[in-house]
């Protein structure tokens, strides 16, 4: 394990501050060019998913409708409700923001791991990593900036002073409170099986050779998939993004939270939609994938850390994309049911189960005998939870009969 | 599984170039025959107005949003045949709702609806069609104007709606032509919708009930350009009543 970016082991000077602003700089510019690109394609997929054709009058294939709406709400006039909060509401855009821009600055987009070689670069002679910053509690920092950004939505729902931004941010709170439990369960089996909560150090170790010396060391297959895809669902939920929008709601609710926002202000909240998108697939890449490690396969070394990222960047963006065009939006006390009655216990039940394994295997115990007996448990567990929630279930349905 | 099916579903979709949907205003789709769209005022076929300011449209529109003026027509100059003429007839297009109820009420088939209805003033006074812009050209066509957007073969079609209407809604007339001839087309055949043909093969099928529900729902769907009546020079059609179109 290593203790940090190497940039500023010789202390700070000149040359190390200009590193860290042009590395500043390459990451907002690369985050705002990603979320240009990505609204692109998302209306270009969707489309195409829909049989239509999507934007194509600005630019070749409509590449520059974005920077053409994005003019366009640049200009627009900004409105300020009579009975909002003033300083709440203009607060809000930049608290959803700013963490999706946060978020990214720890993951690394590249760098060499694999061949024993620990990621570092030499740019101008110093040796640093290919990512923002490097905290040794790394996903704490992305945890804390997802919950963060629930403060954004649900504060200029509160202070828009009007019905229906109001009914978005209270579905707001009380769903991405819920899935950020399933969210926070499923990076623990993650830190779990790296041993390490720096996000570089998860790659480096998801970059060692896995099983027989072909299976990617990847945390997906390390912790057994079903973390994977409860991140992957939960992940969804936190973005708002279908089947997850109900905050947003368009048939129910004309535009949840930002109802009330126009122009600039809705720009902002339309970039951290789509920056958060661009965020949290970098963030599955990084927990899930292994980030920017792979095969070097011919030329320079350095290219293929950037190559291997974007492509499996771009495998989930068009997930997402694939979502939003595939399933309709989950009535709110679906949501909830998935959540509480499905997500939390499935990710809590196989983190025991990973971590029983764990001691397991340092105890020298039979694998499968704790594998058995731990599932064993689950399932017991499993089915009194399920039958407490139909007994729930039943008598509520009792009591509604009574009542009548 | 059902639910990873769906997900099938979208998939398959990606990169077929199956578009249903039209680039406006590059292209358009086939407007329907009847289409409600701005107004004409026809001329008979020697030129003559139809029109004779009687301001019955003016009187029967919902949104009265026209208003007409008749005057005495000049006894070495007529405009009309009759014994008054259209003399101020004006149509405000941000109030027509273009029910047709004008084109319903009139006694000389003098205003009838087109399939336009594009076109996008900059001014309310260009909302407001004079008489003069109503009227049709010397070849019985709508004038365009230049705030209007017209592609081939729009501006046929002038009168459909009118010609499918029976008069007085008595379906014994429906087919029937009732109507004076047009400047430009002569007299035009009725416009023969669904309803028609159904009533045909109803006739013909009696002994089979089978085949004429058959022939009725294949009646009910067919597609829109096959439809018998639509073109000048379709084939006269016998009548319910087995007279042909043309004894008027």
């Amino acid at each position: 394990m290593t203790g940090g970016d190497p940039l500023f082991a010789d202390g700070l000077d000149l040359a190390v501050v200009l590193i860290v602003i042009g590395k500043t700089v390459i990451t907002f510019t690369f985050l705002l060019v990603s979320v240009l690109l990505m609204v692109w394609f998302e209306r270009k997929l969707v489309g195409d998913m829909q049989n239509r054709i999507g934007p194509n009058r600005a630019g070749p294939f409509g590449v520059l409708q974005t920077l053409a709406d994005g003019i366009k709400l640049f200009f627009k006039e900004d409105l300020l409700p009579d009975r909002a909060d003033r300083r709440i509401f203009r607060l809000a855009p930049y608290l959803s923001l700013v963490p999706a821009f946060v978020t990214f600055s720890v993951v690394p987009i590249g760098g060499v791991f694999t061949g024993g070689r620990d990621g570092t670069v030499e740019i101008f002679g110093r040796d640093t990593y290919l990512q923002l910053a490097d905290p040794p509690v790394g996903v704490l920092v992305i945890l804390a900036c997802s919950s963060i950004a629930v403060y954004g939505v649900m504060l200029a729902g509160w202070s828009s002073g009007s019905k229906y931004p109001l009914l978005g941010s209270v579905r707001a709170s009380a769903q991405m409170v819920s899935y950020e439990a399933a969210l926070g369960l499923s990076v623990v089996a993650v830190v779990l099986a790296s041993g390490s909560l720096s996000t570089h150090d998860m790659v480096l170790v998801q970059a060692g050779a896995g099983r027989n010396d072909f299976v990617p060391n990847w945390n997906l297959i390390v912790t057994g998939v079903v973390p994977f895809i409860v991140f992957l669902i939960a992940g969804t939920a936190e973005l708002n993004r279908p089947p997850f929008d109900l905050v947003e709601a368009e048939q129910e609710l004309v535009g949840g939270f930002h109802t009330e926002y126009s122009s600039i202000r809705f720009a902002l909240f339309f970039l951290a939609e789509f920056m958060g998108t661009v965020t949290l697939s970098a963030i599955i890449v990084t927990l899930f994938l292994g980030g920017p490690s792979g095969p070097l396969l011919f030329g320079p070394d350095w290219v293929w850390g950037p190559v291997w990222f974007f492509a499996k960047l771009f495998v989930f963006l068009f997930v997402f994309v694939w979502f939003r065009a595939t399933l309709p939006r989950f009535r709110y006390d679906q949501l909830m049911d998935l959540g509480w009655k499905l997500l939390i216990p499935l990710s809590l039940g196989w983190l025991l189960l990973i971590a029983a394994l764990r001691i397991g295997n340092d105890r020298g115990w039979n694998s499968f005998v704790v594998a058995g007996v731990g599932a064993l448990v689950l399932l017991v567990a499993g089915s009194v939870l399920s039958a407490s929630v139909r007994t729930a279930m039943r008598r509520r349905q009792l009591g509604e009969v009574t009542s009548l | 599984m059902g639910y990873l099916r769906g997900f099938l579903v979208t998939f398959a979709q990606m990169g077929k170039r199956r578009v249903v949907t039209t680039e406006y205003p590059k292209e358009k789709r086939p407007k329907a025959v009847r289409l409600h769209g701005r107004h004409v005022l026809n001329r008979y076929e020697d030129g003559m107005e139809k029109c004779i300011g009687c301001e019955l449209c003016a009187g029967v529109c919902p949104a009265r949003c026209i208003y007409v003026r008749g005057a005495d027509n000049p006894p070495d100059d007529p405009v009309s045949p009759g014994e008054r003429y259209g003399f101020i007839y004006e149509i405000n297009y941000l109030r027509c709702i273009h029910c047709d109820l004008c084109v319903e009420a009139c006694p000389t088939e003098a205003i009838t609806e087109t399939k336009l209805f594009e076109f996008s003033f900059t001014n309310r006074n260009d909302a407001i069609y004079t008489r003069t812009e109503l009227l049709v050209g010397d070849d019985g066509k709508p004038q365009e104007l230049p705030w209007e957007d017209w592609r081939k073969g729009e501006d046929e079609h002038t009168s459909a709606w009118m010609r499918a209407t029976s008069p007085s809604g008595s379906a014994e007339f429906v087919g029937r032509v009732a109507w004076a001839g047009e400047l430009g087309y002569g007299v035009r055949e009725p416009e023969r919708g669904q309803l028609f043909d159904v009533a045909k093969d109803s006739v013909a099928g009696q002994d089979d009930p089978e085949r004429r529900a058959k022939s009725a729902a294949a009646a009910r769907h067919t597609p829109e350009g096959d439809q018998p009546g639509h073109g000048t020079g379709g084939s006269a059609l016998p009548t319910p009543e087995g007279d042909t179109g043309a004894d008027r």
